[in-house]
C-alpha cells in the first residue's frame, strides 16, 4: 500500500488553493502569511494532562478530545473524534471533546473547513496524534508492571496486561504516561484493526442540536451585549454621504447610531429595535462608479471578453487541426447566474473590545481569518485577539471570510460596548459575496462515427482567487480538468474585474463548470444519437474509479430499462476534491415545470471513514445543487441585487425533495476523499440532460427555465 | 412598553415590552431562550416555529400582543434530555447536519402529528414544506417523522395497555 503519494499530492493542492482563499478572503491581501506572529498558542486546560494537542486525559479519567475543524453541518466533530479516537483506543461513548482554540498546532492561519479537505488533511496527523497518546499510554503501563511493551495492549480506555489480565484505566495511568517523552514515529492500524473507522457512527452533537441547547454564533449573550444591524451601501463600492439618525435614535430600544467603514449601525436593547431602527435611518449613500450595473451588462461583457484571447487553462494536442478535419462541429453557449448562500444561520459575529484585548465569538469556517481580520479591524495585536468557534448554521463555502468580523469589531469600538451584529436575511442576500456568474462558449469537434476529436471552451466569469499568470484554475474546474479521453482539447478564461464581491460556493468552479461540460457531453453525443452513459464509458478509459461508479449508478438506476411513462433520466459523472461521483436524476414535466423523482448516486471517496455523514453529505450536497439548478439566480438591476427573501431567492423545500439513493463505493481504503463538495457538481447536469432527453432542446442556462 | 401575561414551556410569564415586538426576538433577546431561531424574519422558512396554545406558529410575524394569556412552547419546552418521541425518533436517525433549521422542523412535526398520528408522505410534505433545511436533511426529516409516528403509537399503545391493567 503506498499511501504517500496520493496523499502528498492532494494536500498540497489543498494547500495551495488554500493559500489563494486566504488571500481572496482577508482585506489584507497577499504576503501577510509571512511574519503574522498569530495568536497565542493553546493552553491546556487545567487539571488535564496534555498528550498533545489534541488529546488531554485527566486523572478522573476523563478523555478529552480537540476538535479543530469547525462543525458546519459536515460532521467534523464525529469524524474527527473518530480518526483520534480509532488510534487512541478510548472509550468512544464516554469520551468528551471540544472545540480548538486557534493556534499554530491547529494549522493556523489555515485552520478551519474549506474545500473538501477536513479529512483528507487530518487523516494523517489525528490519527498519529492518536497512536502517540496510546503509545505512552502503554508505555506507562508496561512500567508500572515492570513487563515488557509486548504483553500489553491498549482497549476501550484501558491497558491490558496479556499474561495477568491486570487492566489499568488510562486515567491512572495518565500522569506517568504524559511525562514521557513523546515517540517519534508510530505504526498506525491497519483496516481490518479498524473498531471506528468505516463503520457508521452516529454524529455526537445530535442530542444539542434537537434541543436547542447547541450554541450558534447568533445565540451567544455576554453581560452587556447589544444587538446591531449595519446599513450598507445597496450598490456594490458605494459609501455614506449624509445621514439623519434622529428619527432611528427615537425608537424605543435603540441605544446607538454609528457609523463604521462600511455604513451605519444601529445598536439597540434587542434584534427588533434594531432593525426597526434601521428602517428609520436617512441616509444619502454616494453610489459611485456602480450605480448602473445590471446582469444584462454583465452578460454582455462577457460576451466580449470571450470574443478575444483568453489566458490558456489546457492546451492538449492540436485543437485547430482537429476542428478542421472534423466530420461534424457543434457550438453552444452555456451560462450560469450569480448565487446567494443562504445558510440557515445568516452572517453574524458578537465582539468584545478593550483597551488591550479583542474577544471574538462567531461560527466560523476558518478562525484564522476571523482573527486575521479581527486584528486588523482592531488595531490589536495579533496576541491581544481570541475567537471562540461556535455551531456554525451552514457555511457552504460562505463563512470562510466575509465582512461581518471586521463591521462587528468596528461597531463594538464605536458603541463602547460589546456587540452582536446580525445580517437579516435581506442583508445575507444582498450583501453576500457571491458565486459569480459564468459564461462560457463550447465548441466541439466529432468524427465521422460522432466520437469527439476535440473540444475547446472559453469562459469568462470574476475569479474567485488571485490570478496567476491570467488565470484562476478554480474559475475553469470542472471543465478544463475532466477525465474525459479527448485527443485534443484547448480552454481558455477572460477575467471579467468587476466590484461584485464574490466568494466561493460549495464545489467553487465545478459548480458551474460540471455543468457545462456535463451537459455540453450529452450534446455530442445527441448529435449521432448515441447513448450517454455508453458514450461517457469510451471517454473514460483512463480513469476507471469514475467509470466504475458510472456503471454502478447506470446499474443501479436502472439506465439500460425504460423509464416509467413519462418519466427521463439523464446521467452526469464528475471527479472533483478527490473523489468520484456519478448521478442519475429520474425527471418529469409537467406545465413547464420540472420534478425530479430520484437521484441516484454512487460515491468512490477512497476510505468512507464514517459512512453516516457521508450518506448525508451527498444528500446534502444534491439537495443544495439541485436548489441552484431550478431555482438559484442572483440579478443585479440599477447595480443592486434585486432578490431579498425566500420568496424571490427560495429554496427546495420538502414537498419538491427527491427519493435520494446513495451507494458509497468500497473504494481504497489507504486515503479518503472529500466529500463535503462531491455530490454538489453533478446533480444540475444530470437533471438538465434529463429534460434535453425529455424536450430534445439542452437546456444551457440556469436556473431551468422551460416557458 | 405593555405588561404581557403568557406561559412559556409551563412557566407564568410577565413581562414589560413593546407589544409590536414579535415573539421570535422577547424570546431568544429579552428571555435568552436562543433554541428558536431567526432565518428570514418574513415566516418563510419555519425555523422560528413555536406552538401558541398547540398551533404551529411562526415566532417572527408574531407580535408579542397577541400571546397575552396564551400558551407557549419552545423547542426548550419538549424536553432537555431528548426523550420526547419526536426528538428520540430525530436520535435514532440521526437527522441534523449543522442543526440550525431543526427546532422549527421539529416543532413542526409535533404538532403535525398531535392532530395525525399516522401521516403519508403527502401529508409530511404539506406540513413541512414551509421549513427549509439548506443541509439538504428532508429525506432523513422524512424517516424520522414516520418512526416518531410509530414511537408515538407504540407509546399510546403502552399507555392503553397500563391503563387495561389497572381497570
Amino acid at each position: 500500500m503506498n499511501t504517500q503519494v496520493p496523499v502528498t499530492a492532494l494536500n498540497r493542492r489543498g494547500f495551495l488553493k488554500a493559500v489563494g482563499a486566504l488571500r481572496a478572503m482577508t482585506a489584507t491581501g497577499g504576503g501577510f502569511l509571512l511574519g503574522y506572529a498569530g495568536p497565542a498558542s493553546a493552553q491546556a486546560a487545567a487539571g488535564a494532562l496534555e498528550f498533545n494537542p489534541f488529546v488531554r486525559i485527566s486523572n478522573d479519567d476523563v478523555v478529552t478530545l480537540i476538535v479543530h475543524k469547525p462543525e458546519n453541518g459536515q460532521g467534523a466533530v464525529t469524524t474527527m473524534c473518530m480518526l483520534l479516537a480509532e488510534e487512541l483506543d478510548c472509550d468512544w461513548d464516554a469520551l468528551r471533546w471540544e472545540f480548538a482554540p486557534i493556534a499554530r498546532e491547529y494549522g493556523f492561519p489555515l485552520q478551519g473547513t474549506f474545500g473538501s479537505l477536513g479529512v483528507r488533511s487530518s487523516w494523517q496527523p489525528l490519527r498519529e496524534a492518536g497512536a502517540k497518546a496510546r503509545t505512552m499510554l502503554v508505555q506507562a503501563a508496561a512500567a508500572r508492571w515492570q513487563t515488557d511493551l509486548a504483553n500489553c495492549r491498549a482497549e476501550n480506555g484501558a491497558v491490558i496486561d496479556t499474561r495477568t489480565g491486570a487492566s489499568l484505566r488510562y486515567g491512572e495511568l495518565a500522569e506517568a504516561a504524559a511525562a514521557l517523552p513523546v515517540p517519534d514515529s508510530v505504526v498506525l492500524k491497519t483496516p481490518d484493526q479498524y473498531r471506528l473507522i468505516g463503520k457508521a457512527q452516529k454524529r455526537r452533537d445530535t442530542l444539542a442540536k434537537i434541543t436547542g441547547e447547541a450554541q450558534y454564533g447568533i445565540d451567544v449573550r455576554i453581560p452587556d451585549m447589544a444587538f446591531a444591524v449595519l446599513a450598507r451601501s445597496p450598490v456594490f463600492g458605494g459609501s455614506v454621504a449624509s445621514f439623519d439618525a434622529r428619527a432611528a435614535r427615537a425608537f424605543p430600544g435603540v441605544l446607538d447610531v454609528v457609523q463604521v467603514s462600511r455604513g451605519i449601525a444601529v445598536v439597540a436593547a434587542n434584534t427588533w429595535a434594531a432593525i426597526e431602527g434601521r428602517k428609520l435611518l436617512e441616509i444619502v449613500w454616494n453610489e459611485g462608479a456602480n450605480a448602473n450595473l445590471s446582469s444584462a451588462e454583465i452578460r454582455e461583457r462577457q460576451r466580449a471578453l470571450v470574443a478575444t484571447p483568453g489566458a490558456v487553462a489546457r492546451n492538449d494536442g492540436d485543437s485547430a487541426a482537429a476542428f478542421a478535419s472534423a466530420a461534424r462541429r457543434l457550438a453552444a453557449v452555456y451560462e450560469a447566474p450569480y448565487l446567494a448562500h443562504t445558510t440557515m444561520e445568516p452572517p453574524n459575529t458578537v465582539v468584545q473590545v478593550n483597551s488591550d484585548s479583542c474577544e471574538v465569538w462567531s461560527g466560523t469556517q476558518i478562525p484564522g481569518i476571523c482573527h486575521l481580520n479581527a486584528v486588523a479591524a482592531s488595531g490589536l495585536s495579533p496576541a491581544q485577539v481570541s475567537v471562540n468557534t461556535l455551531y456554525i448554521g451552514g457555511g457552504f463555502g460562505s463563512r470562510g471570510g466575509g465582512n461581518v468580523y471586521g463591521e462587528a469589531v468596528e461597531v463594538a469600538m464605536a458603541a463602547g460596548r460589546p456587540v452582536s451584529l446580525l445580517y437579516t436575511r435581506e442583508d445575507d442576500i444582498r450583501q453576500d459575496r457571491f458565486r459569480p456568474a459564468s459564461y462560457v462558449e463550447l465548441e466541439a469537434a466529432l468524427d465521422a462515427e460522432g466520437w469527439p476529436l476535440a473540444w475547446r471552451g472559453h469562459v469568462s466569469c470574476q475569479h474567485f482567487q488571485e490570478l496567476q499568470d491570467g488565470l484562476d484554475r478554480e474559475a475553469v474546474a470542472g471543465l478544463a480538468d475532466t477525465a474525459y479521453a479527448i485527443p485534443n482539447q484547448r480552454f481558455e478564461y477572460s477575467p471579467l474585474e468587476l466590484d461584485v464581491p464574490t466568494n466561493f460556493w460549495r464545489s467553487v468552479g465545478c459548480s458551474q463548470n460540471s455543468y457545462f461540460a456535463e451537459a455540453f457531453i450529452d450534446e455530442m453525443a445527441a448529435a449521432t444519437g448515441k447513448d450517454p452513459v455508453e458514450f461517457r464509458r469510451r471517454l473514460l478509459v483512463d480513469s476507471p474509479r469514475l467509470l466504475n461508479v458510472l456503471n454502478l449508478a447506470a446499474k443501479r438506476a436502472g439506465w439500460d430499462t425504460p423509464a416509467p411513462e413519462g418519466r427521463y433520466r439523464g446521467v452526469a459523472a464528475v471527479s472533483c476534491f478527490g473523489s468520484h461521483n456519478a448521478q442519475v436524476a429520474e425527471i418529469s414535466i409537467t406545465d413547464g415545470k420540472v420534478r425530479v423523482h430520484k437521484v441516484t448516486c454512487v460515491v468512490d471517496c477512497g476510505q468512507a471513514v464514517n459512512p453516516t455523514t457521508v450518506h448525508q453529505q451527498m444528500q446534502g450536497g444534491i439537495v443544495y445543487g439541485l436548489t441552484a439548478a431550478l431555482k438559484g439566480e442572483i440579478t443585479l438591476e440599477q447595480g443592486r441585487v434585486q432578490q431579498s427573501n425566500f420568496h424571490d431567492y427560495d429554496a427546495l423545500r420538502m414537498d419538491e425533495m427527491p427519493e435520494i439513493d446513495v451507494l458509497i463505493v468500497e473504494g481504497d481504503v489507504t486515503a479518503p476523499g472529500g466529500i463535503g463538495e462531491t455530490s454538489t457538481p453533478a446533480i444540475a447536469p444530470a437533471v438538465v440532460n434529463a429534460v434535453f432527453k425529455a424536450t430534445g432542446q439542452p437546456v444551457r442556462k440556469l436556473p431551468i427555465k422551460l416557458v | 412598553m405593555a405588561l404581557i401575561n403568557f406561559t412559556l414551556n409551563g412557566q407564568v410569564q410577565t413581562l414589560d415590552v413593546q407589544p409590536q415586538m414579535p415573539l421570535l426576538w422577547v424570546l431568544r433577546d429579552v428571555l435568552n431562550m436562543t433554541g428558536t431561531k431567526y432565518g428570514c424574519g418574513m415566516a418563510l422558512c419555519g425555523a422560528c416555529t413555536v406552538h401558541v396554545d398547540g398551533q404551529p406558529t411562526r415566532a417572527c410575524l408574531t407580535e408579542v400582543s397577541f400571546i397575552a394569556g396564551r400558551e407557549i412552547t419552545t423547542i426548550e419546552g419538549l424536553s432537555t434530555d431528548g426523550s420526547h418521541p419526536v426528538q428520540q425518533a430525530w436520535r435514532d436517525i440521526d437527522v441534523p447536519q449543522c442543526g440550525y433549521c431543526q427546532s422549527g422542523q421539529i416543532m413542526t412535526t409535533v404538532a403535525l402529528l398531535r392532530n395525525n398520528p399516522a401521516p403519508t408522505d403527502a401529508d409530511i410534505d404539506a406540513a413541512l414544506r414551509n421549513n427549509i433545511c439548506r443541509c439538504g436533511t428532508y429525506q432523513m426529516i422524512r424517516a424520522a417523522v414516520h418512526k416518531a409516528a410509530e414511537l408515538q403509537s407504540g407509546l399510546a399503545f403502552d399507555a392503553m395497555a397500563a391503563q387495561g391493567e389497572r381497570a
